[in-house]
């Protein structure tokens, strides 16, 4: 277990990169930090690894206090964006180069890299120095030095930028089967909210320092607490329209929709639509959003509509075959919607 | 067509001329040492190994290739360690002014191993006992070599990623064991080439050893080479000849044995 307690870090110069983090991560949790770059996502994972040094707050890993210890003594491994492979080691020494550091024996400690490494299909390029390995070998290498050492806790950076698009979808799932299997509390950064989506059990959105949301990954998706989170959660970005109260009703971008109890009239809100949870119509109701065809994007098994109308862009998510054609007049119907006031999402 | 052969012409001629300036010496020092009687011209020599028995005959020219190690070996081996060192704080610490300091500290490099310092440096020696002495040649020369050496080694130090460092830390390693596991082997190169260089300047070096050795038995080649004359002050071109060609075996050795054995450099571990 990993608890985070007003964790602030103010870097030399007065950049504030971390602002009163709380926060606690579960036994054999996997973690995700997930945030726009610049958000201090890797800052609060190289805090908890010990390479950057709280400002203030307090760090502990399984009930002991940690936030002065020095890297090595937190017993967690950590997994670099470029993996840090030794170049000037082959693959066992990498591995065993924990071991190494602790004072196991030669013999011992390249019977259990070879033992690692068997485990993670590597067993083939023992001898293998990294340049002579490819994107995903070098990351299954790293990944075996740091389940080597036995940490308490995995943090990886970033685990999957680095590999090509198809390659990172075979990578995810052999990383989400891996840390399921050896169960070990997992915290991973990344940028990308697919990843986060797919791989975390619980993914904290993070901005300017600070967490926006903790959640679930269907809690974020499906009820994100602020516009930011409802704008970078989501391989289409969330429909985000000005909406004004009048009368019971809601006033959006031409469509006059029902507006949550609590509302009273005359508030600024904005009305937000997943382009999934759009349907299009091809004929005139009030309570769609009306526009021209400007642009369709071809996704594989559906198309993405973008709908233009006196300079407002609303977009939808259509089924293959149901595509309207450019320039055609369309109404998008929305499904399932968010209300937020002052950026920050209205219960229903 | 025609303009263009001129061309290749005048820069081949020119080409030729350069090379003949350089190898010329070369040649010279191949072929003098076999010469009976050799003069300052290059010429097919009367074959004889004379010159060399007469060399070995020398009380001083075999031991001052040994002095020659010492101080070149220890002048080398102070600076790698030295440099080395200094180099990597240099490289992963931010002190203020850091890029000043380096400056400043070559440039005043460039003034000590120079004559300008010798008096000062003579009277250093003298008072704390290092005249005549291997330990003061190679603390004086270190100290002209070590700025450069610190300037070069910490380009290379730059070169390497501190993640590597940093995942060793993780794992627990000390600084002198991400030093000696890590960093080392990473820029030995680097650590090759000061001190192929290091060594390679001491060896030719000849002023500090000339004024701060008194005694020819400690004397190295270079200070050595320089008393194979008559009494009337003319060279002894068959001995300097000899001499220059044996003192200048070891370096090219040594050179080929480093260039094989560290001339390359270690890619990949680290995705760009």
């Amino acid at each position: 277990m990993i608890s985070l307690h007003g964790l602030t870090k103010v870097f030399p110069g007065g950049v504030r990169a971390l602002d009163g983090i709380d926060l606690t991560i579960g036994d054999g949790e996997f973690f995700a930090l997930l945030g726009p770059s610049g958000c201090g996502k890797t800052t609060l994972l190289r805090t908890i690894a010990g390479l950057e040094t709280a400002s203030s707050g307090h760090i502990s890993i399984d009930q002991t206090d940690v936030t002065s210890s020095p890297p090595g003594r937190r017993n967690v491994a950590m997994v670099f964006q470029d993996y840090a492979l030794f170049p000037h080691m082959d693959v066992t020494e990498n591995i065993a180069y924990p071991l190494r550091i602790r004072k196991v024996p030669r013999a011992e400690r390249t019977a259990k890299a070879a033992d690692v490494a068997r485990r993670l299909s590597l067993s083939e390029l023992l001898r293998r120095r990294p340049a002579q390995l490819s994107g995903g070998q070098q990351q299954r290498v790293a990944l075996a030095r740091a389940i080597a050492c036995h940490p308490t806790a995995f943090l990886f950076d970033e685990p999957l930028s680095n590999l090509d698009a198809r390659l990172r979808l075979e990578a995810r799932t052999f990383l989400k089967r891996l840390q399921r299997e050896l169960a070990v509390t997992t915290v991973f950064v990344t940028h990308d909210q697919a990843e986060a989506l797919a791989l975390a059990d619980r993914i904290a959105v993070m901005s300017q320092g600070r967490m926006v949301q903790v959640g679930t990954p269907s809690e974020v998706f499906q009820r994100p607490a602020t516009t930011f989170v409802a704008s970078f959660i989501g391989s289409t970005p969330m429909n985000l329209l000005p909406a004004k109260a009048a009368g019971g009703s809601l006033h959006a971008a031409g469509a006059v929709l029902p507006a949550p109890a609590s509302l009273t009239d005359g508030d600024d809100l904005v009305y937000g639509v997943r382009p999934e949870y759009m349907d299009l119509s091809p004929i005139a109701r009030p309570d769609a959003f009306p526009g021209t065809v400007s642009v369709l994007e071809n996704l594989g098994t559906s198309t993405l509509v973008t709908l233009e109308e006196a300079g407002t862009f609303i977009q939808a998510v259509v089924d293959e075959g149901d595509e309207p054609r450019l320039g055609d007049r369309a109404w998008a119907v929305p499904r399932r919607a968010l209300v937020y006031r002052d950026g920050e999402l209205l219960s229903p | 067509m025609i303009r263009h052969t001129v061309g290749r012409l005048v820069s081949t001629v020119f080409l030729a001329v350069v090379l003949a300036f350089f190898a010329l010496p070369m040649l010279w020092l191949a072929s003098a040492p076999f010469d009976d009687s050799p003069t300052i011209t290059t010429s097919v020599p009367e074959f004889t190994l004379n010159n060399f028995a007469a060399i070995l005959d020398n009380p001083y020219a075999l031991g001052s290739i040994r002095n020659s190690l010492i101080q070149g070996g220890g002048a080398a081996a102070l600076v790698v360690v030295l440099a080395a060192l200094a180099a990597y704080a240099l490289s992963r610490v931010r002190v203020p002014g850091r890029d000043v300091l380096l400056y400043l500290l070559l440039l005043l490099s460039s003034v000590v191993t120079g004559t300008a310092a010798m008096v000062p440096i003579f009277e250093l020696a003298t008072r704390l006992d290092l005249i005549d002495t291997h330990l003061g040649v190679i603390l004086v020369v270190s100290g002209g070599l070590l700025p450069a050496a610190i300037f070069i080694l910490k380009d290379f130090m730059d070169e390497t990623p501190t993640s590597y460092e940093e995942s060793a830390r993780v794992f627990g390693a000390s600084s002198l064991q991400i030093l000696r596991h890590i960093v080392v082997p990473l820029v030995r190169p680097g650590l090759a080439t000061i001190a192929v260089w290091a060594l390679a300047s001491v060896w030719g070096g000849f002023l500090f050893q000339f004024i701060l050795l008194r005694d020819p038995d400690k004397s190295p080649g270079s200070v050595i080479l320089y008393t194979l004359y008559t009494e009337g002050g003319a060279p002894k071109l068959d001995l300097i000849s000899t001499f220059s060609l044996l003192y200048s075996l070891p370096v090219v050795a040594m050179y080929l044995f480093v260039s094989q054995r560290y001339g390359f450099r270690f890619h990949g571990g680290i995705k760009r």
